[in-house]
């Protein structure tokens, strides 16, 4: 026990990364998702090519092939992120983005037809029907999807480690390769660290499932 | 008439797939009558650890498949290298053929599970003896010793000259390895970038993202070896890193004869041969001083 006192800062540090690289970019890919997803529902077909073809991309690319090209692939044409955990943020919340689209456009065409057309009919804009009388109701269908995707946008933090961001899956690799013998214990800290981000996520999305469930 | 072309191209591709491997084959032959080792018949005492591995007909052997000069895997999948020659001095002195070794990919998170569990018989992947190991694995050897060096940019733009002068700057190592840790407690005011990788940080430094890179001194000769133009090795390695043969706990009489097998191997010259064909053939360096086995 005491092997674990003595890394508690280290360990707490590093769920504190992964939590925060779970957050800010989950936040980022939910704004952006979202945006994608109106543009994938809008009736200009320009924006709505644009947004089919940003979903393609980077729902079929491998997580660890975007932070790669971030990485090392910007600086060939001269960019560069100021810090690493940016560049680790940037990629997560690009991937996750196209994952969120989909499930809030799943949620849009869950909507019936009527209530825009209704929204319409009473003169709102595009917009206006949109952001007042499709989204609120497409976003409590698609509490259980966004879940899903938040979860594994979570888990999927663990990439960073591969690239220089020091998170549970780095500090993972440094204790037991420093410490043979505890590596058990090793194992179960970083395990838990992250169980106290997905199950509490988990709960809550229950919780908010039911509050907002509405009956049609 | 869709069936048989179908047939004819599975036939067709069959052709191709047998080619490729007979292929591998004779390069794989061809390289095995290559090698130095020589198989011997030897008796062991009934009941011992050589015995045993003996009468399996194999021994299993871990080893890095990505550690150029020690253990990199070919385009046939088998690793080469100056580890893996270790491995085969010490199964031919067992009567094994080459054949008879079976490699299994270590990586440096897994060596100690793998000889713990008995997933292999011994580990022979640049694998530093220290204390903290020791409580869970025995070291034959040391069949080597590296030493922790650093590593820049073509023409040491940062004037780095030893661990020392890396204050202040970034340096980058990996995750979880020997020199990250002592960088760390040693020179805690230089700025570790921590990948999972060397090749990363090869990358980095490259890009100019980091000022230099650090780890055992063979891993970077092979980067150098590789570009020239763009990396250089400051040359002044600070650490001792004795690469040692890691088997289970408690098997001394494996031990015992490992370490006879690797003192006969630097009095024959045959680990100096093993040296020249692999890492020294990278590096362009002769085969330093066998350095002395400790039999604790």
């Amino acid at each position: 026990m005491s092997f674990l006192a003595d890394n508690f800062t280290l360990l707490r540090d590093a769920f504190l990364t992964t939590l925060s690289l779970a957050v800010v970019s989950g936040v980022l890919a939910l704004l952006l998702g979202t945006i994608l997803a109106a543009m994938r529902v809008s009736p200009i077909p320009a924006l709505r090519a644009l947004a089919t073809f940003y979903v393609e991309v980077f729902r079929n690319t491998p997580l660890t092939v975007v932070f790669f090209f971030l990485a090392f692939g910007l600086v060939y044409v001269d960019l560069q992120f100021p810090s690493r955990f940016i560049t680790a943020v940037t990629a997560l919340a690009l991937y996750t983005a196209a994952f969120v689209c989909e499930a809030v456009r799943s949620g849009i065409n869950s909507v019936p037809p009527g209530q825009a057309e209704a929204a319409r009919a009473l003169g709102l804009d595009f917009r206006q029907t949109l952001t007042t009388v499709v989204l609120p109701q497409a976003f409590r269908t698609v509490v259980p999807p966004l879940g899903n995707v938040w979860i594994a946008l979570a888990k999927n933090t663990s990439i960073a480690a591969g690239f220089a961001v020091t998170d549970l899956t780095a500090v993972l690799q440094r204790l037991a390769n420093a410490s043979a013998d505890q590596l058990a214990l090793v194992f179960v800290a970083v395990v838990v660290g992250y169980l106290m981000i997905t199950l509490p996520s988990a709960w809550g999305i229950r919780v908010l499932e039911r509050r907002l469930a509405i009956v049609r | 008439m869709r069936i048989t072309r179908y047939a004819a191209t599975l036939a067709a591709f069959g052709v191709v797939l047998t080619g490729c491997a007979s292929e591998a084959g004779n390069q794989a032959q061809q390289e095995a009558e290559e090698t130095t080792a020589e198989v011997e018949e030897v008796e062991f005492e009934p009941g011992s650890t050589m015995a045993e591995i003996v009468e399996a007909g194999e021994l299993r052997v871990g080893t890095k498949i990505d550690q150029p000069g020690f253990g990199l895997a070919n385009t046939a999948g088998d690793p080469e290298g100056f580890d893996v020659e270790m491995a085969k001095f010490i199964a031919a002195k067992m009567g094994l053929t080459e054949d008879q070794i079976t490699f299994t990919e270590t990586v440096s998170a897994n060596r100690e599970p793998f000889l713990q569990n008995g997933q292999v018989d011994m580990v022979v992947a640049t694998y530093t003896i220290n204390d903290t190991r020791k409580q869970v694995v025995d070291f034959a050897g040391p069949y080597y010793e590296a030493g922790q060096d650093i590593m820049v940019a073509a023409g040491n733009p940062e004037k780095i000259e030893g661990p020392e002068d890396l204050a202040g700057k970034s340096v980058c190592s990996v995750e979880g390895s020997t020199p990250a840790e002592n960088i760390r407690t040693n020179y805690p005011e230089a700025e570790l970038v921590l990948y999972d990788a060397y090749s990363k940080c090869a990358d980095d430094l490259r890009n100019g993202n980091v000022d230099a890179v650090t780890t055992d001194n063979v891993i970077l000769t092979g980067f150098v070896a590789g570009d020239p133009e763009a990396f250089e090795l400051v040359g002044n390695p600070f650490t001792k890193e004795p690469y040692g043969i890691g088997l289970p706990k408690g098997q001394d009489d494996f031990r015992d004869f490992i370490n006879d097998v690797l003192e006969e191997s630097f009095e024959d010259g045959t680990w100096a041969e093993a040296w020249d064909k692999t890492a020294g053939a990278i590096t362009n360096t002769e085969a330093p001083e066998p350095p002395k086995v400790d039999r604790y």
